[in-house]
């Protein structure tokens, strides 16, 4: 049980009152976030990230990932109340959260999203405690062809499972590794497709790509959609508090069920809002009152909102075990890593333990505060709402716009950040993913590094991608999930011909 | 009568396809192939590009193929662009004020600027507002996590 041992190591480095401080902030600061159009999980974390280049790594993941905790959180108060979802993620809850409220039953909605997302959060963490140092241990025997193979692996499984058209996903993610390989080349020196513009030497931090496409490109939809906040009114009380959680275990199969979708969604990246609407799905098809889904059940809110933060949460594994984020924001937390110093992978549990399991000790506090930080605030966070757009909206711009100058003090880097904005926003019309342009434009070098050192230990033979068992089932698995659509289908086919004779 | 989706569809297509020819060109220019035993700069990004071109032209023959309803839909109304623009545009200007006059003036006076558009108050509180963010923001960062921000003019008049 050495997992055990480091964990309450770990629980030693996140209980001193700086830390607890930096996880109150953190929360707040990641509900109002998850509660702001136009600010959620990723650009938050991207826009507070350059504040945290000074703090040690470990304070700084601590504050930047109970951000991510809050954010997740905060997206289910405007889905229930308002019927807008803050995050993607928690378009799902409206479908039964928001008739919940019409009917006067905003508080046991809420109840239920919380706890339900706190389930799931738990569940998940359990799984990186338990399974994260194993995956690590069993990653140091990669080499550059295992790890490309991962990579591959990550990437497939976005085009495969994602809810995009597979085209667009390809687009989104070869645009990130374009963007990636801008600037100077790692291995000879060389400067890349810089175009004639200087500016671009450096490349292009994704921090800009991500404030500009979620920040900008969501204000740009909303405004689009043409905003109105008319919420129901919030009123949670203890009672109704533990008349909610008196009758969540009847849940339990559902809780399970999610819980389950959750973590296998957020291990292989298919993200948290794929993962919230396939636990919502499913909880409909198996439930007992599945056709009364979508009328105001309490059921219907949990099942989304548990999925959602286990993938929310489980996306952090591969991050921490394989360096490899299975979401968005894990992509930006990743790649504050590398700011701070630390090469993620397999050898962060050797070489920055305290770092690794003050990280996973505070997973642990970070939603135990997060749900009793949320259940109280409700009231603060709805009110918030009602501050006239005509405020909100050049307050968050101007936050994005701050964010996006602090990274490298540069002006270029806002006017970039506008460009990302109306990307972002045909982008998002047009129905192309954003979080694989995230995830491959902070992995890009590395895969591409993974590549190249392949490729020169095989003299440009492709073929080392099966040449041992290792790196050749994780190919196959990758195949198996770009595919995976193309054989759903098949079989399908299959079957309903086959059943055809049989009548 | 504005433009169809499928019409936003095969122009965010061209452009792909031109930004994937644009790689293309410049990693060849790098050299694709092997030199002293490696593979050169251009190796990895040309398949990136090659890769992104022909993704870009599959979208628009999917795009054009798509007979369905909601492809031939409007992609946006020009009444609901026009609330896109009433932000973007004094977004863009915001960023130009905020390159000569730093980015606490410029951001007052972007806050002001919509704060007045929307005729919901009056001056005092529209000075109050936008003044007083700023005020935080300076405190917050200039003093408190000590980022320097971008200044202008007015703060170098003020000391800083």
């Amino acid at each position: 049980m050495d997992q055990v041992v480091s964990l309450l190591q770990g629980f030693g480095v996140v209980l001193s009152v700086y830390h607890l401080w930096l996880m109150l902030l953190g929360i707040m600061l990641g509900i109002l976030v998850g509660v702001l159009p136009g600010l959620g999980g990723p650009n938050g974390v991207a826009i507070l990230l350059p504040l945290t280049f000074t703090m040690p790594p470990t304070s700084a993941i601590i504050m930047l990932s109970c951000i991510y905790w809050g954010a997740l959180f905060g997206g289910a108060i405007t889905s229930i109340l308002f019927n807008i979802p803050g995050e993607p993620s928690s378009v799902a809850t409206t479908f039964d959260g928001y008739p919940l409220a019409q009917q006067g039953r905003a508080g046991e909605a809420l109840t239920a999203a919380f706890s339900g997302s706190f389930v799931g959060a738990l569940l998940g963490v359990l799984l990186i405690t338990f399974m994260a140092p194993l995956v690590a241990r069993f990653a140091l025997k990669f080499g550059p062809p295992e790890f490309f193979a991962v990579y591959l692996l990550t990437f497939c499984s976005f085009i495969g499972m994602g809810r995009e058209a597979p085209l667009k996903s390809i687009v989104a993610m070869m645009l990130g590794f374009g963007m990636a390989a801008m600037g100077m080349d790692t291995m000879s020196g060389q400067i890349r497709m810089t175009y004639g513009l200087p500016q671009l030497m450096q490349g292009i931090d994704f921090l800009i790509a991500v404030i500009g496409l979620f920040g900008i490109g969501e204000i740009l939809l909303t405004m689009e959609e043409g905003l109105a906040f008319k919420g129901k009114a919030a009123n949670i009380s203890p009672k109704v508090v533990f008349q909610t959680w008196a009758r969540l275990p009847r849940y339990w199969l559902t809780l399970i069920r999610s819980s389950i979708i959750g973590c296998w969604m957020g291990i292989t990246p298919g993200g948290a809002t794929a993962a919230s609407f396939m636990g919502y799905g499913i909880a409909k098809k198996f439930s007992r009152n599945g056709d009364k889904f979508g009328t105001g059940q309490v059921e219907g809110v949990l099942a989304p909102e548990v999925a959602a933060h286990a993938s929310g949460t489980s996306a952090l594994l591969p991050m921490l075990a394989l360096g490899i984020p299975g979401s968005a924001t894990a992509a930006v937390l990743l790649g504050g890593l590398m700011i701070w110093g630390l090469e993620p992978g397999p050898l962060l549990f050797i070489e920055h333990k305290e770092f690794v399991w003050g990280l996973i000790a505070s997973m642990y506090l970070g939603n135990v505060a997060g749900l009793i930080i949320v259940l109280s605030t409700v009231p603060l966070f709805a009110a918030i709402l009602r501050v006239p757009f005509s405020i909100i909206a050049p307050m968050i711009i101007i936050l994005c716009a701050i964010g996006a100058y602090t990274v490298h003090n540069s002006m270029f880097d806002v006017g970039l950040m506008l460009l990302f904005g109306v990307v972002g926003y045909f982008f998002k019309k047009l129905d192309y993913p954003l979080a694989p342009l995230v995830l491959s434009l902070v992995l890009g070098d590395k895969a591409e590094d993974a590549f190249r050192q392949t490729m020169l230990a095989s003299k440009g033979d492709v073929t080392i991608f099966a040449s041992n068992w290792l790196v050749g089932s994780i190919t196959l698995l990758a195949l198996v999930l770009l595919f995976w659509p193309l054989l759903v289908g098949i079989w399908n086919k299959l079957r309903t011909s086959r059943q055809v004779p049989a009548t | 009568m504005g433009i169809s989706r499928r019409t936003a569809e095969l122009a965010v297509a061209i452009g792909i396809f031109i930004i994937g020819i644009a790689i293309i060109g410049d990693s060849i220019h790098l050299g694709i192939g092997w030199s002293n035993n490696s593979p050169e700069p251009g190796y990895f990004p040309v398949r990136v590009g090659g890769i992104l071109a022909l993704a870009s032209i599959g979208i628009a023959i999917q795009a054009l193929l798509d007979k369905s309803p909601a492809s031939l839909q409007e992609f946006v109304s020009w009444q609901r662009f026009r609330l896109v623009l009433a932000v973007f545009v004094p977004t863009v200007a915001y960023v130009v004020v905020m390159m000569l006059a730093g980015i606490y003036v410029s951001s007052a006076l972007f806050i002001a600027a919509f704060m007045a558009v929307s005729r919901k108050f009056n001056w005092f509180v529209i000075l109050t507002i936008s003044v007083g963010s700023m005020l935080v923001v300076f405190w917050l960062f200039e003093i408190e996590f000590l980022v320097p921000l971008p200044k202008g003019p007015l703060e170098t008049w003020l000391g800083y």
